[in-house]
C-alpha cells in the first residue's frame, strides 16, 4: 500500500518530529513510570518512595493477604459479566434503535446520558436506590409485597453484582452509540443483498453485520476493559468496598496501600501485578492488531 | 406512527419497518419503553431529591415527588456550601474548571490528532511499538502514576502549575484519543493524500488543508470525551494543581464527603447535578453530532 | 501577644513578618461542621496576627494525604498541614521535608506546659521537636441515647455490661442497639476500645506496645474477641457507613448507643443536644476509666521565603496559646494540649475527660504504636469480622496473632 507514498527517509523526519509527544509519553511517562513502579515494588518504601531492598517480601505478602484475593475474583466477575453485558445491551440497544424509530434522539440521549456523570454521581445515586430502607425494595414492598427482597448492597454474596448494575448504567450508553455509528456505517446495499438471499435479520447481524463492524469493537473493547481494570471511583462512592471486602477491587487495594497504610511498596507490588497482567493480554493482542500492515488502507 | 420520512445518509439503515402496529413495533416500542425508564430512573431521582427539603428526605420513598418545592439546596451546592473555611459552594471551582478543561482539552487533542496522522498516514519505523505502548498506558491504575508523574513535573519545574495539569491530561488522554484518530485518518480515502504528495503538500501542509477539514465529526467526538473526562477528573485536578486553582470536583468531594451534622441529600444532588451541568448539557446538544463523528470515524480501521 | 518574650531571632523574624500581611497555606481535612468550625478558630486568631490563612480543605484523609505528600516531594510545599502525630510523619521527617520547630518549643516553653508530654514526645524524633500537638482526642467512649432508652422504658446504661444485657429489650422496642459505621478505621477503633477498656492495662501494653505475640493470642485478649463478637451482634443492623451517620443514628434516638472517640461530641453540640440531658458519654465504657491520648498535631514544611518561616512560626505559637486552646477545643469537642488553662466552661463529657487527664489515667494513642500499615491490616481483619458472623472470634484472633507478629 505504500507506493505513491513519499520516500521513507523524508516521511520519517516529519512524522518523527510530530510524534514526539507521543514518543516522549510513552516512553518516559507509560514505559519509566511503569519501570519506576516495578523497581520500587521490590522495596520497602512506606510513606515516601525509598530504595530500601526487600526482595519479593511485597509480592509475598500480597498473594498471602486474603483482600488481595477477594480483589482479584471480584474483578473477574465484575469483568466479565460488565464485558459480556455491556456489549450484549449496547449492541441490541443499537440494534433497535437503528430500525428507524421515532424519538431516536430522546432514547438515544436517554440511554448515553449516564456517561457525561462521574462515577463518585453514579455510585452515590445508585447506593440509594439499592438501599433497601428507602429505594426499591421499601417502594415494591409499600406496593403490598411485602416479603420482596431486593438489597443487594447489603448482601455481601452479591454486593458485586449491585456494583454492575451501577456500571452497568453508566457505561453502557457508550456502548450502544459506537455500536449504533458501527451499524450506520454498514452499507445499506448489505441489507438489501441478504434480503435478496432471504437471510434472517438475526443471522445477517451476526454473520455478516458484526464482522464488518470489527474496528468499532476493538475501540469499543480498549474503552471497556481499561475501564474495567481501572474501576475504582465507583466502588469508593457505592459500597466503600464492602459489605466487608465483599465488593474490593484492585485498584483500591492499590489506593488504600499507598494513601491510607502508607505503604507505598505494598501498593507498587499490587500494581505491578496488574501492570503485569495487563501487559500478558495487551502486548501481543496488539502487536497482532497493529503491527501487521494488512489492516493499512 | 406511520409515516418515516426518507432517511438522510446518516439515518437508520437497520432492515426496514413494514407495518406499523405489528406485534414487532409493540414489542419494540415497548422494549425501548422499559430501557428508557432504567435509564432516566436515577436522574429522576437525583432531580426530585435535590428539589425536597431534608424532613421530606427522611421521611423515605426517594421516587415520591415533592410535595414542597424548594430550590434552597441548589442555592447551597451553588454559593454557600462550605469547604473547610471557604463557604462559597461551587461557584468558585466551576470557573478554575473552566481554565483547567478548556486548555487541557485543546493540547490534548491537538496532540493525540497528529499522533493519529502520523500513524496512520506516515508510518515510519517503530511506529508501531509506541502505538502499544501507548494503548498498554490506556489500562494503568491512575493512581499508579502519581509519584512517577510528580517527580517528572518537579524535575520540569512545573509541578503545582496549570501548566502541568495541562500536561498530565494531555498525557493521560493521550492513548484513547490516539487510538480514535488514527482509526479515522486511517478510514478516509487514501487517493486524497496521494494527490496532496503529488501536489507536492508536505507533513503539515497535507494536515492542516486537507485532514483537519475532514475531520470535524471525530474532532467532535474527541472534544466530547475529552470534557466529559476532564471535567469529571478529580484526582489529577486536586493532586496537581493549587487550591486557588481545584477544579469543581474537589469542591464537590468536600460537599459530598464531609456531613455537616447530617448528611444533606438534597444539597448532595443538587451539587452532583449542577457539577455534571457541563457534560450534559454537551451531550443533549451534541448528541447527534457524536454518533456521526463515530460513524464516520470509527468504523473502517 | 507576646512577640517581645520570644528568643532574639525570632523576635526580628516575627517584627519583620508582621509589616505586610503574609499568605500562608494550611491544608487540613477538618470539613464536616464541628471540624469547620474548629479550624475557623485558628484561621481568625491568625488572621488577627496580621497574616492570611489560605484554607485549602480536602475532604477525606486518604485523598488529603496524598495530596500533602504528593505537595512535598513535588517541591511545592504549603505552608503548614494537618497530620495525625505518631508514627505517620516519621518519613517526611527523615527526608528533611519538614521543619524542625525545637527553638519555638523552646521559647514557649512547651516542654512545661503541654500534658500529658507524650503528646510532645509524638512530635519528637532524635529529640528535635516537628509538630505543634493541638488537641487530646480519645476514642475510649460510649455515646448513650436518652431517647433510644426512654422509648424503649429502660434505665440508661453505666458500663458497657449493662449496655450489653439492655440490647435484647432495645431491639423489642425497635431499636438499633450499637450503631457502628461500616468502615475499617471504626471497626478498629471499637475493637481497640473494648481491649482497653474490658482487659488491664498491661495486657495492652504487652500486645500493642512490646508486640508480645503469646499474649496476643491469649485468653484476655480472646475475652475482647468474644465482646468483639458481642458488639458484632449489636450492631448487625447497622448499615451506615460514616461516624458522623451512626452518631446521628444516636443523637436522633434511632441506636442505643456508639463507640466512638470524643470527636462525636461536636455532632452533639451541633444538634444542640446537652450532655447528661439528652445523652450519656462513658468514658472507658463505664470499665476502665482511662483514656488514650492520640489528637491532631501541624506540621510545618521546610519553607526558604523568610516571611512566610515567620508566619509559621507566628502559627506554631498562636495554635498552643491558652485562648486559641480553649476557643478550638470547645468547637472540636476535644481535650486542650496544655494542663493550665480553664476550662470551666466545658461540658459534663469534657469535664470527664479532663478530670481523667489531671489524674494521669491515660494509655498512648494506637497511632502512636503502631504503623499505618499495621493499623491497616487489623482494620481489614475487622472490616471482614463484622461483616461476616461466620468468622468467629478465634479465627479473627488467630489472624490478629499474625499481623502483631509481623508488625514492627
Amino acid at each position: 500500500m505504500s507506493n505513491g507514498r513519499p520516500s521513507q527517509l523524508f516521511r520519517n523526519k516529519s512524522a518523527k518530529i510530530a510524534a514526539i509527544p507521543m514518543i516522549v509519553t510513552a516512553l518516559f511517562v507509560f514505559v519509566g513510570g511503569t519501570a519506576w513502579t516495578v523497581v520500587y515494588s521490590f522495596t520497602k518504601s512506606g510513606l515516601l518512595p525509598r530504595l530500601k531492598w526487600v526482595g519479593l517480601d511485597q509480592y509475598e505478602r500480597l498473594w498471602s493477604t486474603n483482600r488481595w484475593l477477594v480483589s482479584i475474583e471480584n474483578l473477574i466477575i465484575y469483568g466479565l459479566c460488565m464485558l459480556v453485558l455491556v456489549f450484549v445491551i449496547g449492541f441490541i440497544l443499537a440494534a433497535l434503535i437503528d430500525q428507524k424509530i421515532r424519538f431516536e434522539n430522546t432514547v438515544r440521549t436517554i440511554i448515553l446520558y449516564p456517561y457525561a456523570l462521574s462515577f463518585v454521581v453514579t455510585g452515590l445515586v445508585w447506593q440509594w436506590i439499592l438501599n433497601p430502607d428507602f429505594g426499591i425494595q421499601s417502594i415494591v414492598q409499600g406496593l403490598g409485597w411485602e416479603s420482596f427482597a431486593f438489597d443487594p448492597l447489603y448482601n455481601a454474596d452479591i454486593a458485586i453484582f449491585g456494583v454492575l448494575i451501577a456500571g452497568l448504567w453508566q457505561g453502557s450508553g457508550l456502548v450502544m452509540v459506537l455500536m449504533l455509528a458501527g451499524l450506520r456505517g454498514v452499507d445499506q446495499e448489505v441489507w438489501k443483498a441478504a434480503r435478496i438471499d432471504g437471510i434472517p435479520a438475526w443471522k445477517t447481524y451476526i454473520f455478516i453485520v458484526i464482522p464488518m463492524m470489527r474496528p468499532v469493537f476493538i475501540t469499543t473493547l480498549v474503552l471497556v476493559v481499561t475501564g474495567i481494570v481501572k474501576i475504582y471511583d465507583l466502588i469508593v462512592a457505592q459500597t466503600g468496598g464492602g459489605p466487608g471486602v465483599s465488593t474490593e477491587v484492585p485498584a483500591k487495594y492499590v489506593y488504600d496501600m499507598m494513601f491510607r497504610a502508607n505503604n507505598l511498596g505494598q501498593g507498587f507490588a499490587a500494581s505491578t501485578m496488574m501492570l503485569l497482567t495487563v501487559a500478558l493480554v495487551v502486548i501481543p493482542w496488539a502487536i497482532l492488531e497493529f503491527g501487521g500492515s494488512k489492516n493499512r488502507g | 406512527m406511520v409515516d418515516v420520512s426518507p432517511s438522510t445518509l446518516s439515518g437508520p439503515q437497520g432492515p426496514k419497518p413494514r407495518k406499523v402496529i405489528s406485534r414487532r413495533n409493540i414489542f419494540l416500542y415497548g422494549t425501548l419503553f422499559v430501557v428508557a425508564i432504567y435509564y432516566a430512573l436515577p436522574l429522576y431521582v437525583m432531580i426530585i431529591t435535590s428539589l425536597k427539603g431534608m424532613p421530606e428526605i427522611r421521611l423515605g420513598n426517594v421516587f415520591s415527588p415533592p410535595v414542597e418545592v424548594t430550590f434552597a439546596p441548589w442555592v447551597k451546592a451553588w454559593s454557600e456550601a462550605c469547604t473547610g473555611l471557604t463557604c462559597d459552594g461551587l461557584s468558585t471551582g466551576f470557573w478554575n474548571s473552566v481554565k483547567i478543561t478548556v486548555p487541557s482539552v485543546f493540547m490534548s487533542i491537538a496532540i493525540a490528532s497528529v499522533n493519529g496522522y502520523a500513524l496512520a498516514n506516515w508510518k515510519f519505523k517503530g511506529a508501531d511499538v509506541f502505538f502499544t505502548i501507548l494503548i498498554f498506558g490506556a489500562f494503568i491504575p491512575y493512581q499508579v502514576m502519581l509519584y512517577p508523574i510528580v517527580i517528572m513535573l518537579r524535575e520540569m519545574g512545573i509541578y503545582g502549575s496549570l501548566g502541568g495539569l495541562v500536561i498530565v491530561h494531555t498525557i493521560f488522554g493521550m492513548p484513547i484519543l490516539t487510538l480514535l484518530f488514527r482509526n479515522y485518518f486511517t478510514s478516509l480515502p487514501e487517493e486524497l493524500f496521494k494527490a496532496a504528495r503529488v501536489d507536492g503538500a508536505g507533513f503539515w501542509g497535507i494536515y492542516f488543508r486537507i485532514m483537519l477539514p475532514m475531520s470535524v465529526p471525530i474532532f467532535t467526538v474527541a472534544v466530547i470525551l475529552q470534557v466529559t473526562g476532564i471535567w469529571n477528573d478529580f484526582l489529577f485536578g486536586v493532586v496537581y494543581a493549587r487550591p486557588e486553582t481545584y477544579p469543581m470536583t474537589v469542591a464537590l468531594n468536600n460537599i459530598v464527603n464531609s456531613t455537616q451534622g447530617v448528611k444533606e441529600y438534597n444539597v448532595n444532588m443538587a451539587a452532583t447535578i449542577i457539577t455534571g451541568l457541563v457534560p450534559l448539557t454537551i451531550y443533549f446538544v451534541s448528541g447527534k453530532l457524536f454518533v456521526r463523528g463515530i460513524a464516520a470515524g470509527a468504523v473502517k480501521g | 501577644m507576646n512577640r517581645v518574650k520570644g528568643l532574639l531571632s525570632a523576635t526580628a523574624i516575627v517584627a519583620a513578618s508582621s509589616a505586610a500581611a503574609t499568605e500562608l497555606e494550611v491544608m487540613h481535612w477538618w470539613t464536616s461542621g464541628g471540624e469547620a468550625a474548629a479550624v475557623k478558630e485558628f484561621a481568625d486568631a491568625f488572621n488577627a496576627s496580621g497574616n492570611t490563612w489560605v484554607d485549602a480543605a480536602i475532604a477525606g484523609g486518604e485523598a488529603a494525604r496524598a495530596v500533602m505528600v504528593s505537595r512535598l516531594t513535588g517541591g511545592d510545599p504549603m505552608g503548614a498541614f494537618q497530620f495525625n502525630h505518631g508514627r505517620q510523619a516519621e518519613e517526611l521527617i527523615e527526608a528533611g521535608l519538614l521543619r524542625d520547630i525545637t527553638d519555638i518549643a523552646e521559647a514557649e516553653g512547651w516542654k512545661d506546659i503541654v500534658n500529658p508530654s507524650t503528646l510532645l514526645d509524638a512530635c519528637t524524633v532524635d529529640g528535635r521537636i516537628y509538630c505543634a500537638p493541638v488537641n487530646i482526642h480519645s476514642w475510649q467512649w460510649i455515646w448513650l441515647s436518652h431517647k433510644a432508652y426512654e422509648d424503649a422504658g429502660l434505665p440508661v446504661p453505666t458500663n458497657w455490661e449493662e449496655f450489653v444485657a439492655s440490647a435484647p429489650k432495645l431491639q423489642e422496642a425497635g431499636k438499633l442497639p450499637l450503631a457502628l459505621g461500616q468502615q475499617g478505621w471504626q471497626q478498629r477503633g471499637l475493637f481497640n476500645v473494648l481491649f482497653a477498656a474490658l482487659v488491664s492495662n498491661d495486657v495492652f501494653m504487652s500486645v500493642y506496645g512490646d508486640k508480645n505475640v503469646e499474649i496476643a493470642g491469649g485468653e484476655d485478649v480472646a475475652a475482647v474477641f468474644k465482646a468483639a463478637e458481642t458488639a458484632r451482634a449489636m450492631a448487625a443492623e447497622s448499615t451506615v457507613q460514616n461516624w458522623n451517620d451512626a452518631t446521628n443514628l444516636v443523637i436522633t434516638g434511632q441506636a442505643g448507643g456508639q463507640v466512638m472517640g470524643d470527636w462525636a461530641q461536636g455532632e452533639f453540640a451541633m444538634a444542640e443536644q446537652v450532655a447528661g440531658e439528652d445523652y450519656s458519654c462513658l468514658p472507658g465504657l463505664g470499665m476502665t476509666e482511662l483514656l488514650s491520648t492520640g489528637g491532631d498535631a501541624f506540621y510545618f514544611p521546610v519553607l526558604e521565603d523568610e516571611a512566610q518561616v515567620a508566619a509559621q512560626t507566628e502559627l506554631a505559637k498562636l495554635m498552643l496559646k491558652p485562648e486559641t486552646q480553649v476557643a478550638f477545643n470547645l468547637k472540636k469537642g476535644s481535650l486542650p494540649v496544655r494542663g493550665d488553662i480553664d476550662l470551666s466552661t466545658a461540658n459534663d463529657c469534657m469535664q470527664k475527660g479532663l478530670k481523667l487527664l489531671s489524674e494521669g489515667a491515660l494509655l498512648p494513642d494506637t497511632a502512636m504504636l503502631n504503623t499505618p500499615d499495621t493499623a491497616d491490616q487489623i482494620s481489614t481483619l475487622f472490616v471482614e469480622f463484622f461483616a461476616d458472623p461466620s468468622i468467629t472470634a478465634e479465627d479473627a484472633q488467630a489472624q490478629f496473632v499474625t499481623i502483631i507478629e509481623n508488625a514492627e
